[in-house]
C-alpha cells in the first residue's frame, strides 16, 4: 500500500480479493460517514436545480465531453497554441516515465536548481508516482492539500479521488501527526488543520517550484482551471517562481461556455456544493514584475495510455470523467472496501474501468469484476458514463485479451464457461441436470437449505445458505392436462431408471477401484 | 385474450417453484392465458456477465429457438433476465441476420412481471389480500435496468390489509450481482449484511424482493441470522388472498 506502488516501474498484478481481505474494520464506517454526507448535500443541491434541468445538464455535459474527446487532436493543438501565446510552455509526455523526466528537467534546467517543491492535489501526479521520483532525485516534495498531506505522512496512496484520506479517523490522524511531526496533536479536526496549516505556510514561502494538476484546460484561451476548497492550490500556483502543471490530455474543454456546464456539474456531484470555495483560472505566467504569480509556467500534457483508450468506441467514454468521485460515493462495493483495495491511484467504479485500460487487464483484470453491476454509478455520473457497460466490455477483455496483453481468465473458469454454454444450449441436458441436482443434493440438504456446499460453491455458502434445488414447475404444469400427466409418468420412469443406472455404475466403479 | 409465454428463468425454475405456480395463478386470475414453451433453459446472462461472449451464444440461440416461434407477450419473474433479453440479445447477433431480426422481435414483447402488470395490463389492484407489514427492496435491474421505480410499490399499496413501510437504503444493491457474489464473496457478504440490517430495522414482517437472484441472497442472509422476517417475491403477495371476486 505504499506510494511506490503507484509508480509504473513496480506494477504487480492487482489482487482485489486479497486486498479486501485486509481492509481494517474501522475503514468502511469511516468511508461511509463521508460518502453519506457528500450524497446528502449533493441531493439537496441537485434538488434545487430540479431533476429535469439536472438531466439536461448531464446530457449536455456528456455530449460536450464526448465531442471533445473525439476531436482531441484539434482541441489539444488549439490549447497548445493558446498556452504558448499566453507565455506558457507546453510539453507532451507519452507515458509516466517521460512525464516524470520532463518535470525533473524543468526543475534542474537553466539556473533554476529547484530544491523544494510544493504540490496541489492532482490525480495525474498520483498516476505517474511523481512524489517519490522527485524525492529520490533530491527535491523535497510536499503535498499541501490537507488530505494529501496526511496520506503523504502515512506513506499511502489516496483512498478516494477527492478526499484522499477518507479512510482515516480523526484519532488516526492525530496519532499520525504525533508520530511523524512530533507535535502534541489533539483529536479535534480544527486544531489538526491548524497544525498542518502552520507547517505548510513556511513551505509555501520557501518553495522553488509549485506543482499542480488541473480540473480542466480551456482550449480557446489556454486557461488552466483548478476547483478546490482549501486555497492551497492558489498558494502552490502563485507563490513559487515556477509553476508546473501535469494534466491528462482528456481534461481539455473547447471553450468557456462548455466549461460553464461542467462547473455546474462538478462541485454539485463531488461535494454537494453549488460552487467550490476556490475556482482558479490560470492563463500563463505573470505578465509583468508588478503582477503576482510565477515567472514561468509549464504545462505537461500526459497521455499515458489515454489515446489507446480512445480506440474503443464504448470504453472510450471512460475519458469523459471529470473526477467528481460521486460513483465512489454511491458504490456499494467501494463503501465496503475503501479505495486502497483497488490497488492503484484511481478507485471505485471509475477506477474499475480506468485502471484496467491504463495498465491492461493482465495487471488489473480483477477490477472489472469488483462490481455487482447495480448501475448506481451510471445513474449518478454527471457526464453519463455508461460504467456498467464498460465493465462488461473489460470483463470480455479479461477473457479475450486486450491491446496491452493476453487473456487472463483462469483456465478453470474457461472450462466451466465452455461446459456451461454447451449444457444450456441443450434443453434435454439442462432438464436432466435440474433433476439430477435435486437427487445429488439430498445428503447436503437441511430444512430446505443447502448450508454448506463443496468448492467452488462454498464461495456462496460461506456467506449465506443456498436454497435447495427444486425444479418441479414443469411437472406441475404438465399435470394440469391428461397428456401432460402421461408424459410426466413416462419421464419419471425414465429418470428413475437413469438415476438407478448411474448409482449402480458408481458403485461398480468404486468396488473395482477397491479391489485393485 | 392476452397470451403470456412463461419465461421461467433458470433460477426461477431451480429454486422458486412456488413463485412460478403463483405466477400462473395470478395471471390466469387476471384473464391471461399462460403457455409454457418447451425447451427453455437459461438466457445466458451469467456467461455474458463473466466475459464469455462466444459461450453465451448457444443458450441465446436456444432461447430464440424456443421463444421466437411463440405468439404474444413473454413474461418473466425476473427483471434481470428480461433486461438481458431485451437490451443485450439484439446486439449479440449481427444486423441483417435472421437471428438479429428474431432477437429484436422477441425483445419487444418480453416483460418482467411487474412491468407486464403495470404497463401492459395496466392494473394496480390485482385483488390480493395480504394483512402484513411489508417493505420493498428495489432490485437493481428492475429499478435501473427496466426503470420501474414506483410501479411495484403501487401494486403493493393496492393489496388489501397490507401495510407498506419504507426500507432504509431501499435502492442500494443487496450484494448479489451474479458472478460477483462468488468472485468476491467477502464484499458480497458485507453488502448483503447491510441490506439485512436495514430490513430488520424497518420493522417489516415481510420483505419483497422481485428478483430471483436477489431473493436467494436476501432470503439466505435472513436465514443465516435467524431473522423472523420472510423474503417473498412480489408475485407471491399479489397471488395471495384468492382474488377480488
Amino acid at each position: 500500500m505504499s506510494e511506490t506502488r503507484f509508480s509504473s516501474r513496480e506494477i504487480v498484478r492487482i489482487d482485489f480479493r486479497s486486498n479486501v481481505q485486509h481492509v481494517p474494520p474501522h475503514m468502511p464506517p469511516s468511508v461511509q460517514k463521508a460518502t453519506t454526507k457528500f450524497l446528502g448535500t449533493r441531493a439537496s443541491v441537485v434538488d434545487l436545480v430540479g431533476d429535469e434541468q439536472w438531466q439536461t445538464l448531464r446530457q449536455a455535459g456528456h455530449d460536450l465531453r464526448l465531442h471533445t474527446i473525439t476531436h482531441l487532436d484539434y482541441y489539444l493543438e488549439m490549447l497548445e497554441e493558446n498556452v504558448t501565446k499566453a507565455g506558457g510552455h507546453v510539453h507532451w509526455a507519452r507515458d509516466a516515465e517521460e512525464a516524470r523526466r520532463i518535470v525533473l528537467e524543468i526543475a534542474r534546467g537553466g539556473s533554476r536548481n529547484v530544491k523544494r517543491a510544493v504540490k496541489a492535489k492532482s490525480m495525474a501526479t498520483e498516476e505517474i508516482g511523481l512524489n517519490h521520483f522527485l524525492i529520490d532525485a533530491g527535491i523535497q516534495t510536499l503535498e499541501t492539500d490537507l488530505g494529501e498531506f496526511i496520506i503523504q505522512l502515512a506513506g499511502v496512496g489516496p483512498s478516494h479521488i477527492i478526499v484522499p484520506a477518507v479512510h482515516l479517523t480523526k484519532e488516526g490522524i492525530a496519532a499520525l501527526f504525533r508520530e511523524k511531526l512530533g507535535v502534541d496533536a489533539p483529536t479535534d479536526p480544527i486544531q489538526l488543520a491548524a497544525i498542518a496549516r502552520a507547517k505548510l505556510r513556511e513551505e509555501f514561502l520557501a518553495a522553488d517550484m509549485g506543482i499542480s494538476g488541473a480540473n480542466f484546460l480551456v482550449a480557446e484561451t489556454g486557461t488552466l482551471v483548478i476547483v478546490s476548497n482549501e486555497g492551497n492550490g492558489r498558494m502552490c500556483t502563485t507563490l513559487p517562481p515556477l509553476h508546473v502543471a501535469v494534466v491528462g490530455i482528456d481534461k481539455v474543454v473547447p471553450d468557456m461556455e462548455s466549461l460553464n456546464v461542467l462547473l455546474k456539474l462538478l462541485p454539485r456531484s463531488a461535494t454537494g456544493q453549488k460552487m467550490s470555495a476556490y475556482t482558479s483560472f490560470i492563463t500563463g505566467p505573470r505578465r509583468t514584475d508588478a503582477e503576482n504569480g510565477p515567472q514561468e509556467f509549464h504545462l505537461i500534457l500526459l497521455d499515458n495510455g489515454r489515446t489507446r483508450i480512445l480506440q474503443d468506441e464504448i470504453a472510450r467514454e471512460t475519458l469523459l470523467c471529470i473526477r467528481c468521485g460521486v460513483c465512489l460515493n454511491v458504490c456499494p462495493v467501494y463503501n465496503n472496501v475503501g479505495g486502497h483495495a483497488y490497488g492503484w491511484a484511481y478507485s471505485g467504479p471509475i477506477g474499475a474501468i480506468l485502471v484496467p485500460q491504463l495498465l491492461g487487464t493482465e495487471v488489473a483484470g480483477d477490477l472489472p469484476f469488483a462490481s455487482s453491476l447495480c448501475g448506481a454509478c451510471a445513474e449518478y455520473c454527471p457526464v453519463k458514463i455508461p460504467i456498467p457497460e464498460i465493465l462488461l466490455r473489460l470483463r470480455h477483455r479479461v477473457v479475450e485479451g486486450d491491446p496491452v496483453g493476453g487473456p487472463s481468465a483462469s483456465p478453470l473458469l474457461r472450462v466451466a464457461a465452455e461446459v456451461g454454454g454447451r449444457t444450456l444450449g441443450q434443453p434435454w441436458l439442462y432438464e436432466l441436470g435440474t433433476q439430477l441436482l435435486k437427487v445429488i443434493q439430498i445428503p447436503l440438504r437441511k430444512d430446505g437449505w443447502l448450508p454448506n456446499l463443496p468448492p467452488p460453491l462454498n464461495r456462496w455458502t460461506m456467506s449465506r445458505p443456498m436454497p435447495a434445488f427444486g425444479a418441479d414447475f414443469r411437472d406441475w404444469w404438465r399435470d394440469r392436462t391428461p397428456e401432460g400427466r402421461q408424459h410426466n409418468v413416462a419421464r419419471k420412469i425414465g429418470l428413475g431408471a437413469l438415476v438407478v443406472g448411474l448409482i449402480t455404475l458408481a458403485a461398480w466403479l468404486l468396488a473395482r477401484k477397491k479391489s485393485r | 385474450m392476452t397470451q403470456a409465454q412463461l419465461f421461467v428463468t433458470c433460477l426461477g425454475e431451480n429454486f422458486f417453484t412456488p413463485v412460478l405456480k403463483d405466477m400462473v395463478r395470478l395471471l390466469e386470475r387476471l384473464g391471461v392465458q399462460c403457455e409454457l414453451p418447451e425447451g427453455q433453459t437459461c438466457c445466458g446472462q451469467p456467461l455474458y456477465n463473466s466475459g464469455f461472449i462466444s459461450q453465451t451464444m448457444e443458450p441465446a440461440r436456444q432461447w430464440l429457438r424456443v421463444f421466437g416461434r411463440t405468439q404474444g407477450y413473454i413474461v418473466a419473474p425476473s427483471g434481470s433476465c428480461a433486461d438481458f433479453v431485451r437490451h443485450r440479445y439484439p446486439e449479440l447477433f449481427p444486423e441483417g441476420t435472421r437471428e438479429h431480426a428474431q432477437a429484436v422481435e422477441t425483445a419487444a414483447r418480453t416483460y418482467e412481471l411487474t412491468e407486464f402488470l403495470a404497463r401492459v395490463l395496466k392494473v394496480q389492484d390485482v385483488g390480493a389480500t395480504f394483512p402484513r407489514k411489508v417493505t420493498y427492496h428495489a432490485a437493481c435491474h428492475i429499478l435501473r435496468g427496466l426503470g420501474l421505480r414506483q410501479e411495484p410499490k403501487q401494486l403493493l399499496q393496492a393489496v388489501r390489509g397490507l401495510e407498506l413501510i419504507p426500507l432504509p437504503e431501499e435502492e442500494t444493491c443487496c450484494g448479489f450481482g451474479g458472478i460477483f457474489s462468488v468472485v468476491y464473496p467477502e464484499v458480497s457478504r458485507a453488502i448483503m449484511e447491510n441490506k439485512v440490517r436495514n430490513i430488520q430495522a424497518s420493522g417489516a414482517q415481510v420483505v419483497v424482493v422481485s428478483e430471483p437472484g436477489c431473493l436467494m441472497n436476501i432470503a439466505g442472509g435472513l436465514a443465516q441470522v435467524g431473522s423472523p422476517v420472510r423474503a417473498m417475491h412480489l408475485i407471491q403477495i399479489l397471488a395471495s388472498g384468492g382474488g377480488a371476486d
